[in-house]
């Protein structure tokens, strides 16, 4: 479970730092993979269970998600993320400031109460911060959904590590939501793509309260 | 008893077939047809009793049958307009799925997702399992994602993808809370309900609960438009068609709400939590207040102001809930009246805008010559979401700053009523300017007759906020302050 959880860390290290969408995706799809092998790891009490979220999170995090992410950089024709609002050397030190908050949070809440597997929800914190930190730095729509993406596999390293017994339908719930969610921005991002000539989420303007000179209702379509 | 898994399944299924249906007509009556059958269906669901409140998934109490009738009603108005809406606004009229290829630019996605997000807004609320509750509201989103881009255009799309990206990573926060949550119960816990735990809430942890309680809050706090996390929603709503917006405001910010009520309640029951809890719920409600009187001022665009003015009373119903006592049973009164009036406005804004094309505040001149009946809906719906006296908000507003002042929470009322009194100056600009005036002045508009359908849903719902103020039946009086008192609140 711990060489799972280290893993899982460097991937996200090396998502901050690369400029390479498609390294990118790989890394995301390499996630996918760690996370689905980590109801295995723990203590499991229902093994067919387990196998069945393991194999169903593996063939949407780690397969189809990242096929579809490729599909629509290759329609879109973009291979790199410009340059982000913070560069990519500064992002990986931000990165790894915040692997030490994450492991701080973790070991104040570790005087509270007995935990499961410290390094996982260490990972867990740490990669739902890199979802966040993506989100905010990254300007293209795709590295955006990507940013979800490592958010959400936060969440669930996080809830993996705790050992919240949920029901697995509750769990395939879940996993059914974060896959439809992504589906949709997949479809979304050939649309921007279409629309706009650029997938670039920061040039999005046009509503806007604070450019009120912008404001001119140009295709009210209603 | 009805089985309530129904008006969760029926929908999906009725959604699906539309999605195969060729006929523009059968689409229509399909969505009729769901409505009024989902509407029949909570009728009798809220007349049952609350047997299932011991179940583990999904249940009934008074929170829920508040929710879920508000729901109900408002798909039912929703999807009465839809129909001259539809008309209006020809898209591809073919079926969404001819074999394998997908057709996305057409009206039987619109007819298709109003049914799914209708199934996900009745599993958010009826599911009592926190789990369950996560996914239901995050279904929302997806759902409801499509119905925003309707129109294909370059603003539409730009609303959608924030509201997609915003209010899933929103969620997806709160699904942390969830798992927070997950662990502050001990062995002696047995449901993840919220009545499970206030049943043993003695044996919960509460440093873990007040972890879960500001994800939960953040979390669907975003998706109820709550104040530094409400960037979507004007977006969404001034973009969505009209009976999407009404929806959206009316309908899916109080399933949203109804996820912070569901652990605030667990957090009422535990003396040293609840302070805790109501400040930071007062703190995001008076900022909301606060920022949208901001922007309400000046606001050159009117779908925009009834977006804001949601984020206003969710801020109301944020600060009525912290406030506790008798306000809570005011922040769910008012729950039901700004869900009635908003989706009024809304509508009317929808037969605003086909008759001027515009959605420029300063376009529309002369709004009670040129669309007679609209224009006096349109100004009842501006006292009624105001709070005017005999309007139902009046009486919410007025016990919620009753109580504040009851509680000698000198700072809150001051700034309550501050915040209200920015956005009723804001908003009597905004009115003024549209009723009065000569429409000539404001040169072209469209020839549109008013159909009685797209006039029946707003002048049904004004007439049930105008009771409400006035008379309280016994079941809604029941209603509000059962669900009151599962707050740890007290009756109206």
């Amino acid at each position: 479970m711990n060489t799972i959880a280290a893993l899982l860390t460097l991937s996200a290290l090396l998502l901050l730092g690369s400029s390479r969408l498609r390294m990118t995706i790989k890394m995301v799809a390499f996630q996918g993979f760690m996370l689905g092998l980590l109801p295995l790891t723990g203590k499991v009490e229902h093994i067919s269970m387990a196998v069945i979220l393991s194999v169903c999170s593996i063939a949407l995090k780690g397969i189809l998600l990242p096929w579809m992410l490729a599909k629509a950089m290759d329609k879109s024709g973009a291979r790199r993320e410009i340059e982000p609002f913070i560069s990519f050397g500064a992002t990986m030190l931000t990165g790894i400031a915040l692997l030490a908050v994450s492991g701080w949070i973790v070991a104040k809440l570790q005087n509270t109460q007995q935990l499961a597997s410290p390094v996982c929800l260490t990972t867990g914190f740490f990669l739902v911060f890199c979802g966040l930190l993506l989100l905010i730095t990254r300007r293209k729509a795709i590295t955006q959904t990507i940013g979800f993406l490592v958010l959400e596999n936060g969440v669930f390293a996080t809830g993996l590590s705790l050992g919240s017994e949920f029901s697995v339908f509750v769990e395939l719930g879940i996993l059914l939501d974060v896959f439809v969610g992504i589906f949709l921005m997949g479809i979304m991002l050939f649309h921007i793509d279409k629309e706009f000539d650029h997938i670039d989420a920061d040039r999005f303007n046009e509503l806007s309260d604070l450019d009120l000179a912008h404001f001119d209702s140009e295709d009210i379509s209603e | 008893m009805t089985n309530p898994w129904i008006i969760i399944i029926f929908p999906l299924i009725t959604g699906i077939i539309s999605l195969f249906l060729d006929s523009e007509r059968w689409r229509k009556i399909i969505l009729v047809v769901v409505a009024f059958t989902h509407l029949f269906c909570t009728i009798k669901i809220c007349n049952g009793d609350s047997s299932l409140i011991e179940s583990t998934w999904i249940g009934v109490d008074h929170l829920t049958r508040l929710f879920l009738m508000i729901v109900s009603l408002l798909f039912t108005g929703s999807s009465l307009y839809s129909m001259v809406y539809l008309d209006n606004h020809p898209h591809l009229n073919g079926p969404a799925l001819t074999g394998l290829k997908f057709l996305g630019n057409s009206n039987a996605v619109f007819v298709a997702c109003m049914q799914f997000f209708l199934a996900a807004m009745s599993l958010a609320v009826l599911s009592i399992n926190f789990g369950l509750q996560w996914i239901g509201i995050e279904a929302t989103t997806l759902a409801s994602t499509p119905l925003i881009y309707f129109h294909r255009s370059r603003r539409s799309l730009e609303a959608a993808w924030k509201y997609l990206i915003l209010c899933s990573v929103g969620i997806a926060l709160a699904l942390m809370g969830v798992f927070f949550l997950a662990m502050a119960m001990t062995s002696h816990v047995q449901l993840f309900t919220s009545a499970g735990m206030v049943l043993f809430a003695g044996y919960l942890k509460v440093e873990w609960l007040k972890v879960a309680f500001i994800f939960f809050l953040v979390g669907y706090g975003t998706k109820m438009g709550l104040a530094p996390m409400h960037n979507w929603l004007p977006d969404a709503h001034s973009e969505a068609p009209s009976p999407v917006s009404a929806m959206l405001s009316g309908a899916l910010l109080n399933c949203a709400f109804l996820g912070i009520l569901r652990i605030y309640q667990v957090c009422a029951a535990i003396p040293a939590m609840t302070a805790f809890a109501s400040d930071l719920l007062i703190l995001l409600g008076l900022l909301s207040l606060a920022v949208s009187g901001i922007f309400i001022l000046h606001q050159p665009d009117y779908k925009r102001m009834l977006a804001y003015s949601s984020v206003e009373h969710m801020g109301i119903l944020a600060t009525g809930v912290g406030l506790g006592g008798a306000a809570i049973a005011g922040a769910m009164l008012h729950a039901i009246a700004h869900s009635l009036i908003k989706a009024s406005l809304f509508l009317l804004s929808g037969n605003i805008l086909a008759a001027y094309s515009s959605k420029r505040i300063e376009d529309v001149k002369g709004l009670l010559k040129v669309l007679p009946a609209s224009g006096i809906l349109w100004l009842a719906g501006f006292l009624a979401i105001t709070g005017a006296p005999p309007f139902a908000t009046f009486i919410s507003e007025f016990a919620i700053l009753r109580v504040a002042l009851q509680t000698k929470s000198w700072a809150t009322a001051i700034m309550f009523l501050l915040f209200l009194l920015l956005v009723f100056i804001g908003m009597l600009t905004i009115f003024s300017q549209m009723t009065l005036g000569k429409h000539s002045e404001a040169g072209e508009h469209n020839e549109v007759k008013e159909s009685l359908l797209q006039l029946v849903t707003p002048v049904v719902f004004l007439s049930f906020a105008l009771i409400l103020g006035c008379y309280l039946p016994d079941f809604v009086r029941n209603t509000i302050d059962g669900a009151a008192l599962l707050l740890g609140g007290r009756v109206l």
